[in-house]
This record gives structure tokens, sequence and C-alpha cells, in this order.
């Protein structure tokens, strides 16, 4: 497979929207699916299926091996150190409420505090701020600089003898900020403050090393990574997993029921309570497949390129304000317009087959930092070209010249 | 589809030089409207005298040029009109962005009516209806003294 070619394999490229071809360029928000995850969907329902881990039928063990597999074909490519340290949840968002919920239960009691940042996407407040009502615990923010960076001297500013877990973004997704989170971990445990990463944004693009990382807590979208909508990985580290409660509870997690009590299952099983989205999990497999035939180095080197011609030629456009210039950028290029809203720019670009997101993009708190109600954002992914970016800005010009007519 | 029908000149001129934008001191109704999906937000002013009718409206806001120009638009017609007419106008208007191909009422003028069609282009862009309505249902809120922020994602 070459990289070049690549929009080939993903079938959605075949289709014209408003008769021009399709310039997706919202992939930070959902990535389009490769054939071979789409026909995995298909191959699994029409050939293989069968509900895993219970029964044990010719189907039921064939589906349990590819489920289980996938759960492999995930820890090695973010090299964790064990398979049962991979645990699917319906999303990074139910990841990161997993932890939140399960690690307010056991550790968090009135008065501690939690450290997030300005950039956080909601999935990754939200969860938390529910600790405040239900534990009293109070939530402190990382400031944001004027590049749309946090800096590691930001975090160690807001750690207090109080703080019990930090909860952080590996890569915004509006300003493109990839954070140093390996020595932003290295602080916090040097503080013993255990670390979620949210890493939505990282994952789809950055080579991951869990083990090197050494996070607690990574919380990955899988419908971002060119997989199936419905699914997300937590990794956590095997301690936690084995010290903290269940999350949900149902078939599939308990070890033995009796009517005076439970036992629960071992990992991972724990934390996966009732028929999981075994489809998924499985044509999840294919994407990771997807990405390790083009290599991730070479992903990350084609999109890094794409979002430095991006920037290039949006600066070069009088028009265009950047938001974000942070040190290190990964493939988000937030926009605004003079006299231009967001949302009018979606519609007109649309209009040409350029597909953008416009909005808060779930960061109201970052957007209110900026003084911003929305941005317009281009986001990329593998399947994008220089071809596109040029759509993008000749878009762009044609917005201005409506609104300044 | 065609943009022009969507950013009609009308619509591009309201949506930049918004009237009745702002406060007053003497208002007496109030409402806000927010759309969480997009951010928009609006907050209408009115002065409603002893006649139920609508001696002074205005709003502050912000969001993209179909919100504003509706707003914008919503606010001139609005004046001088009493309760029974501005429910009627916001049935009319709301009802034409829905499904009724024309508005019915006839209680503005056909120059007014044009300026209050300029809006009717959303109609293609179903995403975008709600900015056109949300000034609307703002309205209604004021009037009605409903407590609470509209929100466009908890209508009916």
């Amino acid at each position: 497979m070459n990289i070049k070619d690549i929009k080939k394999e993903f079938p959605i490229f075949d289709n014209k929207v408003h008769n021009n071809d399709l310039v997706y360029l919202d992939s930070a928000n959902s990535s389009q699916k490769p054939k071979v995850v789409v026909d995995r969907i298909y191959d699994f329902y029409t050939k293989e299926f069968s509900n895993v881990g219970r029964s044990v039928h010719y189907l039921a063990v064939a589906a349990t091996n590819l489920y289980e597999n996938t759960r492999v074909l995930v820890q090695k490519y973010i090299n964790a150190k064990d398979p049962n340290e991979i645990v699917f949840t319906k999303g990074a968002t139910e990841a990161i409420n997993l932890v939140a919920n399960t690690f307010g239960q056991k550790y968090l009691k009135e008065g501690d505090e939690i450290l997030i940042t300005e950039l956080e996407h909601h999935s990754n407040y939200v969860p938390w701020h529910y600790l405040r009502k239900s534990k009293g615990v109070k939530i402190n923010f990382a400031d944001v600089d004027e590049n749309g960076d946090i800096s590691i001297e930001s975090i160690e500013k807001k750690i207090t003898p109080k703080t019990k877990i930090l909860a952080i973004t590996h890569l915004s997704n509006v300003t493109g900020a990839i954070l140093p989170i390996k020595e932003i971990i290295q602080l916090a445990h040097s503080k013993n403050i255990p670390v979620l990463v949210d890493g939505c944004q990282g994952a789809p693009h950055l080579k991951l090393d869990m083990q090197d990382l050494d996070c607690d807590f990574y919380a990955i979208s899988c419908h971002k990574m060119y997989g199936p909508t419905g699914l997300g990985v937590l990794y956590a580290k095997k301690k936690w997993l084995e010290e903290l409660p269940p999350y949900q509870g149902g078939g599939g997690m308990i070890g033995e029921v009796k009517k005076e009590g439970i036992t629960f299952g071992d990992l991972p099983n724990k934390y996966e309570a009732g028929t999981m989205a075994t489809a998924q999990v499985i044509a999840f497999g294919e994407s990771i497949n997807f990405i390790n035939k083009l290599g991730i180095e070479k992903i990350e080197e084609h999109e890094r390129g794409l979002t430095k011609y991006g920037e290039e030629i949006l600066r070069k456009n009088n028009s265009v304000k950047l938001i974000g210039s942070p040190k290190n950028k990964g493939s988000v290029l937030s926009f605004t317009l003079d006299g231009v809203h967001p949302h009018d720019i979606a519609t007109i670009l649309d209009e040409d087959g350029v597909a953008i997101r416009a909005g808060h993009h779930c960061c109201q708190i970052l957007h209110e930092k900026l003084g911003l109600a929305a941005t317009a954002r281009a986001s990329l992914g593998v399947y994008n070209t220089k071809d596109d970016l040029d759509q993008l800005n000749s878009s762009i010009n044609k917005c201005i010249k409506i609104f300044n007519s | 589809m065609d943009l022009k029908d969507l950013y009609q000149e009308i619509i591009l001129d309201h949506g930049k030089n918004p009237r009745n934008l702002g406060k007053f001191e003497n208002f007496n109704k109030d409402a806000k409207g927010h759309n969480p999906l997009c951010g928009d937000k609006v907050h209408v002013y009115l002065k409603v005298d002893e006649n139920k009718k609508i001696s002074d409206i205005k709003f502050e806001g912000h969001g993209c040029a179909i919100s504003m120009a509706s707003a914008s638009i919503m606010t001139e017609l609005m004046k001088d009109k009493d309760q029974k007419e501005v429910n009627e106008l916001i049935e009319d208007f709301l009802k034409m962005i829905k499904d009724n191909p024309e508005l019915k009422s006839n209680l503005i003028s056909e120059d007014d009516k044009t300026k209050l069609m300029s809006l009717s282009g959303v109609k293609k862009y179903p995403m975008r209806v709600k900015c056109a309505t949300l000034p609307w249902h703002t309205l209604i809120s004021a009037m009605t003294n409903k407590p609470g922020e509209v929100n466009t994602e908890k209508e009916d």
C-alpha cells in the first residue's frame, strides 16, 4: 500500500457531494473507514457470527478468538505490557467515565482535587464534574498559553498536595497542540499523582508506547482510528484494574453469583459487562492492521507535512486567522475568517464538497478563554492530500467573496 | 442546492449590520436563547405597554449570518405589534420555515414579506433551520415569561 493512493482504499471517496469530489477534512471528529474494515463487519455477521466468551460451540469459540485477537493487536499497537490491560468500552467517553467513576468511588473524598487543563474536550471534563457533587472534590484547570499550548510549568503550578489525579489530552482537537505528556507524567508521578491521558486525537496520529510513557490510563476512540463507531479502548495499568471496583454489573463480568453475594471475574472481563460490540471489536482489528501496513511513522510524517503545508497556505491568506500555533502541532487547522461566522463557512465549503467542522468542538472552556464563540476546523487523516488543502483555501476564498461582495 | 438562495443580499446585509442590536434601559420582558450545538446566543429585550403592544424591541447576541439576520428582521417586524399579532406572525414564520411555501398572514406589507421570505433558503439546509428559528423561539419565551433559557436541543 502506498500512502499516495490511499484514498482508493476508502469507498466513501467514490461518492460525490453536491456533484463534487469529497474533500474530507473532519477526521478529528470521526475518520472515514477503509474497505477492509467495512468488509470485516459484513464477513463477521454473514459467516462467523456468534456471541463471545460464553458458549462452547464452534462459532462461539471462533468468535471469541477473533475478539481476543483484537485485544492483542491493540496491546501490541500501544506497546502495553499485558493484553489484560486493554478494556473495550463503548467509546473513549465511556473509558474516561469508567476511570472517573471507579477511581472517584474508591480514592476520592471531600476536598480532594482533580487537575485537568483548559484544552480538554468535554469528555475529559464532564465525567470528572459529577465527582464535584457526589464527592465534593474540586477541579482545577491548568492554563493554556497564547499559542494554544500547555506547558509543563502550567501543570506544575496547579499541582497541590490535594491533587489526586491528573487528566490531560495528548493532542488538542482545537489548537492541535501535542503535549509533552511523557514529561508531564514524570512530573505527576514524582508527586505520586496518577495520570489519565485522553488519547482520542493522539492514538490515530502518533506512535504510542504505554510502557515508555508510563501513563496510568489512556483512552482511545476507535472511530477516529479508521475503525467502527460504538467502540473505545481503555488502557490501564494492571494494578489499577485489579484495585479499582467494577464499573458496570451484568453478565460476563462475574466470578460467582450467589444470593448472599457476588464475586467478580478476572481481567479484563471484570470491566466488560454484557454482550460487547463484538463485530466492531473484530473489525477494529482490521483498522490496526491497516495502520500497521502503512506504518504509523509514515502516517505521522505524511500528516505532519500536510499540516505544515496547510498552515503555510492559510497564513498567506490574509483573511484567515489560524487558531493556535503550538510548538508541536498535529493535524488540526482551526481558523476564523474576518466577517464570516464559522457556520456560514462550513455551509459554503460544503457546497464544494469540503467537509469541515464549525462550532466549539466540545471545548467551550477553551473557546471562552480564546474569546471566541466558535471556530472553523479542518482536520486531517491519512487520506488527505495537498490538493485537498488547496481546495480548502479556494473554497475559503469563495466565502470571502460571498460575504464581501 | 444554491448558496444564493441561502445567502441572499438581504440576509448578508442584516447579518453584517443587524438592526435593533443592543439593549435598552426600560425593558420589561426578556429571554435568552442558546444553540448548544453551535454556540449561537441571542437575548431578546422587550418593552410591552399596557395594551400588550411591543413598543420597543432589541436583541443582543452572536451567531452566524442566518441567526443574526433572522433576529434583525424579526425585531423590525415586531415593533408596534400587539400580542395577538406577534403570535400570528411567529406562527406564520415557523410554519413557513417548516412546511408552508409562503407566508399567509396579512399583517405585514408585501415588502416585509419578501424580506422575511429571504430566510426561506434555510429549508434546503436542515442543519441551519435552527439558526433561523432561535430568535423567534426566544421571542415566544420573552412574551410568555417562560423561565429559563430557550435551548434549540430541547424543543419538541
